[in-house]
């Protein structure tokens, strides 16, 4: 493993798989347990610097780092979405004098944990930056489909919404393609960024083509500004053409499954009774992001497992 | 009186030049030291001194970029004896009292000529004209006005301003960039922006807007000058427009002819510039607009920047580059070296053409007998890594910290006078 987690392309298959094993390890290690703790980064400290709200992300860093028996400091900076000047860089001084091991960032900019990575000694890990990655939710998005499809060579997964303005899609089509899934973007023309033309991926703006050959779905959040600029004519018609209804879902494979990586719009781009059904990961997703960050700490913080 | 001995101009013959009061008074083999100051220039190319279209100074407003003191040390040390300085300063030149101050601290710095540009619109605001005619009949004799890091992007004002200054034999100089198709945009759009994450800047955006320029120039008969082409596409617009006998000059940077959006890999915001860094194709299609004359000149866009305004994430990044100091290496190595422009084509670029927009007098003039002795001596074949802590501007945003580049300015005299010799600058 490098030293930081930036982005999904700075995995290879190796490195990938090892964080999954790792991830499936670290769970059955903890099965049954009662005390839901390992001794492994007793000693270090871990900073969740937040520049962007995002309590859940924070909440499975700050888990998956204290089960580790890190010591854990939040530090949110929030208000300042694109900070100005040198706060970026005092910053990480600060934090780089406190003796931090590990930083998490989250950055409304992308690109400001590569920045980061430049100025501190420490590991710096990506948990969203701007609309460019978020290489820790493909990683668990990559676990959850191995676990419950038992590989992930071949599997044809659909990533459908607002791709363009989307770090998880990003992250996920670099991943995902890395450890050999079929991608296919699936949007309206307006959501899909110039120059996807040269990524891993078949692109379609038809979601009914592509339903019944896809094993995984994998729905973005749409927000409903993007309306106001135009990028659809109307929520309702976004809803129409791209959103996941019970009609939709009947055209998946048996075996299908629904992912989205949360906070949902319910009704929107998911129906209430897709994302509460049997086929949905939604909640396997959030359980399984702690392991995955659990690895992905342990192994660019701890060393190599032995 | 001086004696330059063994200059070769325009990169010919080895040939004596004798300045004196600020003239070229004397041109041929082995003339007579005869009390004179001797410079050796053994081996090295003469060229007019050039001329910049395209300069941000910072001053008034922002000392602690640059200083037109500190600019103009920096245009001397690369060969410049005029540099036209962009309105966008705090306060904005929009009026002759702004444009006079500049052209006087100019003056008193006496490196190089400082020539402002005035602004077309009025805080640059692009909502109605600043008073362009008083800035033209100041002492600062504005020639050339833009609102350069915003386009006049309303079609009906930038009529108004390309017909009003023809009163006076102004041209329009745009930044060309329609806002609504960059709203938010951080770099070139395609691939590269697609995968950093960074929103996108079309070559659609530039070239739509010099698409209706050329036909407004056109249309009612007046001058228009295009800053820091960057596209394919638009040399070819410009192409058409020149077939056509429009009026139009275009300019290009020193860093569009060298580096791509590549830069923008591992997200250093040095390399963050509006226009913003294009395509391997895109500078292909530049160099090759340069060489053939679709493009007429050089403009540096040299841009400086405090250090807090760089160190930062990509998006709260100011835009620009430092280029004042670097410019002819990057022309050496990206049009002479490669064979696609000789010395005099340099000259033509960089001097002669860009003189000519501004209607400058006394610059980009031949090196002969009675000219005024405005040039440079450069050895071409020396070559340096640029380290930025040696510039002489007060900033440190050069986009070739590290890099190789060759040629180096050797001394540069402005009407006679030493600005630059054996590499320094003299004040
Ligand atoms: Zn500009």
């Amino acid at each position: 493993m490098k030293r930081h987690l930036l982005e999904a392309g700075d995995l290879d298959r190796d490195d990938a798989t090892l964080v999954l094993d790792t991830a499936a390890q670290i769970e059955a290690a903890l099965a049954g347990r009662e005390v839901k703790k390992l001794p492994t980064l007793r000693g270090r400290t871990v900073v969740n610097l937040f520049y962007e709200d995002s309590t859940r992300t924070r909440i499975s860093f700050e888990l998956a780092a204290k089960r580790l028996s890190a010591d854990v400091i939040n530090f949110s900076a929030k208000g300042s979405s694109v900070s100005k000047g040198e706060s970026l860089k005092d910053t990480a001084l600060t934090l780089e004098a406190m003796g931090a091991d590990g930083i998490v960032v989250r950055h409304g900019a992308s690109g400001a944990p590569h920045r980061l990575a430049t100025w501190v000694k420490g590991s710096v890990v990506n948990a969203g930056d701007g609309t460019h990655e978020h290489p820790t939710q493909a990683l668990l998005d990559a676990y959850t489909i191995r676990q419950r499809l038992g590989r992930l060579d071949g599997v044809r997964v659909a990533v459908v919404g607002d791709v363009l303005h989307s770090r998880v899609a990003r992250s996920n089509v670099w991943l995902l393609s890395t450890l050999g899934a079929e991608v296919t973007l699936v949007a309206p023309p307006t959501l899909l960024p110039v120059g996807v033309g040269s990524w891993p991926v078949t692109v379609s703006y038809d979601l009914d083509a592509v339903l019944p050959t896809a094993d995984v779905v994998m729905m973005l959040r749409v927000q409903g500004e993007r309306m106001n600029a135009s990028f659809f004519p109307s929520a309702r018609e976004y809803s129409r053409r791209y959103g996941l209804d019970a009609r939709r879902m009947a055209a998946l494979p048996d075996e299908a499954i629904v992912m989205h990586p949360g906070p949902m719009n319910r009704g929107m781009e998911i129906a209430a009774e897709v994302a509460d059904s049997p086929r949905s990961t939604i909640v396997d997703q959030v359980g399984n992001g702690v392991s995955v960050r659990m690895a992905v700490l342990y192994l660019l913080l701890g060393g190599a497992p032995e | 009186m001086t004696l330059i001995k063994g200059a070769r101009p325009y990169g010919e013959d080895a040939v004596d030049i004798r300045v004196q009061d600020g003239r070229i008074a004397e041109i041929g083999p082995d003339l007579s030291v005869d009390g004179a100051q001797l410079v050796d220039a053994a081996g090295l190319v003469a060229l007019p001194g050039l001329v910049d279209l395209h300069t941000h100074l910072r001053e008034p407003g922002r000392e602690d970029a640059e200083t037109v003191e500190t600019g103009s040390r920096a245009a001397a040390l690369g060969g410049f004896t005029a540099v036209h300085a962009m309105a966008n300063t705090d306060p904005v030149a929009d009026t002759a009292g702004v444009v006079e101050q500049v052209w006087r601290l100019g003056q008193e710095a006496g490196l190089v000529d400082v020539v402002p540009v005035g602004a077309v619109t009025v805080g640059l605001r692009g909502e109605r004209l600043a008073e362009l005619g008083a800035m033209a009949d100041s002492a600062a004799r504005v020639r050339v006005f833009s609102d350069d890091g915003h386009c006049v992007a309303d079609p009906a004002l930038m009529r108004r301003a390309l017909e009003y200054v023809k009163a006076f034999d102004g041209v329009v100089a745009q930044h060309a960039e329609e806002p609504r198709l960059t709203v938010g945009a951080q770099m070139n759009e395609g691939d590269r922006s697609a995968r950093l994450g960074l929103a996108g800047w079309p070559a659609a955006a530039e070239e739509a807007v010099i698409a209706r320029d050329v036909l407004l120039a056109g249309h009612v008969g007046a001058r228009l000058h295009v800053c820091h082409v960057s596209t394919a596409g638009s040399v070819e617009i410009l192409r058409w427009a020149k077939s056509r006998g429009v009026q139009v000059t275009a300019e290009v940077t020193p860093h569009h002819l060298l580096l791509t959006d590549e830069c923008a890999e591992g997200y250093d915001p040095v390399f963050k510039v509006n226009p913003p860094l294009r395509t391997a194709e895109d500078v292909e299609a530049l160099r090759a607009g340069l060489a053939d004359g679709t493009i007429d000149a050089v403009g540096t866009d040299h841009a400086p920047h405090a250090a807090e305004d760089k160190e930062s994430e990509w998006a709260a990044a100011r835009p620009g580059m430092l280029g004042l100091e670097q410019a002819l290496s990057v022309v050496v190595q990206t049009m002479v070296e490669p064979g696609r422009l000789d010395w005099r084509g340099v000259a033509d670029r960089m001097s002669v053409r860009p003189a000519a927009i501004g209607r400058l007098d006394g610059h980009g003039r031949p090196l002969a007998v009675g000219e005024p002795a405005n040039l440079l001596l450069l050895d071409p074949a020396h070559r340096a890594t640029v380290d930025p802590a040696a510039l002489a501007s007060r900033s440190r945003n050069s986009p070739y910290a590290g890099r190789e580049l060759p040629g180096r300015v050797v001394a540069t005299f402005l009407r006679g006078v030493a600005t630059v010799l054996d590499g320094k600058a003299v004040r």
